[in-house]
């Protein structure tokens, strides 16, 4: 009898070519992603004269830099236009797929991977992008890598990589009405922090886990790096397989029944260690929101924001007033009732097809009393979001129906919060500036943004429901 | 890249924790071609803001942070700026990994300290410190001398400014039948409608 593994070990082991004596191990790569900010990872490449090893392996996607408006017509911007030519010219080069702007399949590469099938379970998945953790949801290890990680993997389909420790994170119990999966990892990254998983692998389990759709999976993966992970995964099951079964991308026929049977033996074996455990209980779960500038900022809706005077330790206390300051709160304030200038629904954490109807649902017959950009995370979302109408929703209540790409999350195509304007957003980082110079982020669930936009304040989605 | 061996300077300490990649470098200036340098765009808006920021007016070349540090995206841009603007090492208590794993390739040496003891180094600054990375070890500006733990392949790859794809590449017979063996192994993992080469 082997000694019981986990899910992230039997992964890891499959993908070892070799160890290192000092325990640095080389890992095959089963699928790397690259989008225009890749393109210090192509100089380095052919700076040092070398090829890429796996074009087939190798997929590209605009999506950091894609305009949300407008896309027939040329790109204003002549940086932005040459992020565009740049990718396209590298792709052209190198022999490697790319959605383009005009491609049916293009959006988000976080969205796109698993939509297209190219995410499967069991494999090693990488892109120069940190929330490549949320392509785990599906059983895979999967994780975000620098230019330089780009480079060695373009040229040798590998990487040198540590053994990561391992954590599981258990949430059991059934989760209330009107709590999704965004409330359940702001939960998770509130609990243990912004730095609490470094240099851990998060495996997430538990009934409320297994409970979630696989949409649902995505956006707890996602954010994994929030809480400091190297990545997050869930056990592939049968939720997963009925998800793939029939993607472009994915096995077909009698070659799709042999990957279920050897994704069948992926799970974490019973007893399997993991170097770290931690339990939350679903029922406790609340619809939550941040009031910082860190995702472990997170509170439940209800609750109110700190008061630094309450605080003993002199450093968390300076922390405190820094946020607040940079937030314009008063200490102890209500987190619901905080007004707030505009929502953003989207990105690769909460831009799906089952994050598009939530906010729709809250929306609908109703108007926004502030502007939003709702941004699909994919062409096929976006079209499969019209097709159901939910377009007019959100145009009916005043919010602007974007093109698919990263957009407000990161700002990089000119998307941008204010300074000082208050952001209620459906994405990953409130980071100081990340909206943009002096904006103001509050991270929450795509109906929490919803209830925001429909009463101009941040609001417990249930009062609307 | 620079071969670190011996550096010693001013350090200057950063008192706050979870400090991201977006503050190191806004999204902005991602765009900007490497050759220009990144200097400028080190904590760009930090030190626009804040007028007491710890790195107005001085030059440093080491940093002493707060945990978590260069937490967030992976752009490998806050590794160029810090080290476009002469920072050799960053000191804290713990790192954002892919940060780490960025700073390693780019000869910025990032040193792990206990809480107490980087905080207690944080309290002395700024004043010059310096680091021995062949020996490990951290001169403090009382003059006590720290030993700190390295991963012994970063550490050579530092010490001797390594290209690491060289390294990999002269494992090319060792990768090609890792391919082979898992090509039967794991059929599947092939994305349909591609041919392995």
């Amino acid at each position: 009898m082997n000694r019981p593994q986990t899910l992230f070990e039997k992964i890891w082991n499959a993908h070892a070519i070799l160890t290192r004596d000092d325990g640095t191990t080389l890992l095959w790569i089963d699928r790397h992603f690259v989008h225009e900010g890749s393109f210090h990872g192509f100089g380095m490449l052919e700076h040092a004269g070398r090829t890429l090893a796996r074009p087939d392996l190798t997929v590209a996607v605009a999506d950091h830099y894609v305009p949300s408006h407008a896309r027939s017509q040329p790109i204003r911007d002549p940086e932005v236009a040459g992020m565009m030519a740049t990718l396209r010219g590298n792709a052209r080069r190198h022999g490697i797929d790319l959605l383009d702007l005009d491609d049916p399949r293009q959006g988000i590469v976080h969205v796109v991977g698993p939509e297209q099938g190219l995410t499967l379970p069991g494999l090693t998945l990488v892109c120069g992008d940190s929330h490549t953790s949320t392509h785990g949801a599906f059983g895979a290890l999967a994780f975000g890598i620098g230019a330089s990680e780009v480079s060695h993997v373009l040229a040798t389909q590998t990487l040198w990589q540590r053994r990561p420790k391992t954590l599981r994170i258990t949430v059991d119990g059934t989760l209330a009405p009107h709590v999704a999966a965004k409330d359940v990892i702001l939960a998770i990254i509130g609990r243990i922090g912004a730095g609490g998983a470094v240099g851990h692998v998060i495996e997430y389990a538990g009934s409320a886990i297994r409970g979630l759709d696989m949409e649902g999976r995505l956006t707890v993966c996602n954010m994994s790096i929030e809480a400091g992970a190297r990545a997050g995964m869930v056990a592939p099951d049968e939720t997963t397989f009925a998800w793939i079964e029939g993607r472009a991308r994915a096995p077909k026929g009698d070659a799709f029944a042999a990957a279920v049977a050897a994704w069948r033996k992926l799970p974490s074996d019973p007893g399997a260690g993991f170097d770290r455990e931690i339990t939350l209980h679903a029922a406790e779960i609340a619809p939550t929101a941040t009031w910082g500038t860190s995702p472990e900022t997170a509170l439940p809706v209800v609750d109110r924001v700190p008061d630094p005077a309450l605080e003993p330790d002199a450093a968390r206390r300076a922390r405190i007033r820094e946020q607040l300051d940079y937030m314009g709160l008063e200490p102890g304030r209500a987190l619901e009732g905080i007004p707030i200038d505009r929502v953003f629904i989207g990105s690769c954490t909460n831009g799906r097809l089952s994050d598009l109807r939530a906010a729709a649902a809250v929306l609908r017959g109703r108007r926004a009393v502030v502007p939003g950009l709702v941004v699909p995370g994919s062409v096929p979302v976006k079209h499969a979001a019209e097709a159901e109408g939910l377009d007019r929703v959100f145009r009916d209540a005043g919010l602007v129906w974007g093109e698919p790409g990263c957009s407000m999350c990161v700002g990089m195509n000119g998307d941008l919060v204010a300074p000082g304007e208050r952001c209620a957003a459906t994405s990953n980082r409130n980071f100081q500036g990340r909206q943009g110079p002096g904006a103001r982020t509050h991270l929450m669930s795509p109906a929490m943004a919803a209830a925001a936009a429909a009463r101009g304040e941040i609001t417990d989605v249930r009062r609307l429901a | 890249m620079t071969p670190f061996t011996v550096v010693t300077g001013p350090a200057v300490a950063l008192n706050r924790a979870n400090v991201d990649t977006d503050l190191i470098i806004p999204a902005r200036f991602l765009r900007k071609p490497r050759s220009a340098g990144y200097q400028n765009f080190l904590f760009h808006d930090l030190r626009r803001a804040e007028a007491d920021f710890p790195l107005n007016g001085i030059d440093p070349v080491v940093l002493v942070a707060d945990a978590n540090f260069g937490c967030g995206s992976s752009r490998e841009g806050a590794v160029y700026a810090l080290v476009d603007a002469g920072i050799r090492c960053v000191i804290a208590p713990s790192f954002g990994d892919i940060f780490a794993g960025n700073a390693g390739k780019n000869g910025l040496l990032t040193i792990v300290l206990p809480p107490d003891q980087a905080a207690a180094l944080r309290n002395q600054l700024p004043a010059e410190v310096s680091v021995d990375l062949p020996r490990q070890r951290l001169r403090f500006p009382d003059g006590h001398e720290h030993v700190f733990e390295m991963d012994p392949f970063r550490k050579r790859c530092l010490v001797e400014g390594l290209d690491d794809i060289g390294l990999t590449l002269e494992h090319t017979a060792r990768i090609a039948a890792f391919q082979e063996a898992d090509r039967h192994a794991r059929p599947w993992a092939q994305p349909d409608g591609t041919e392995a080469p």
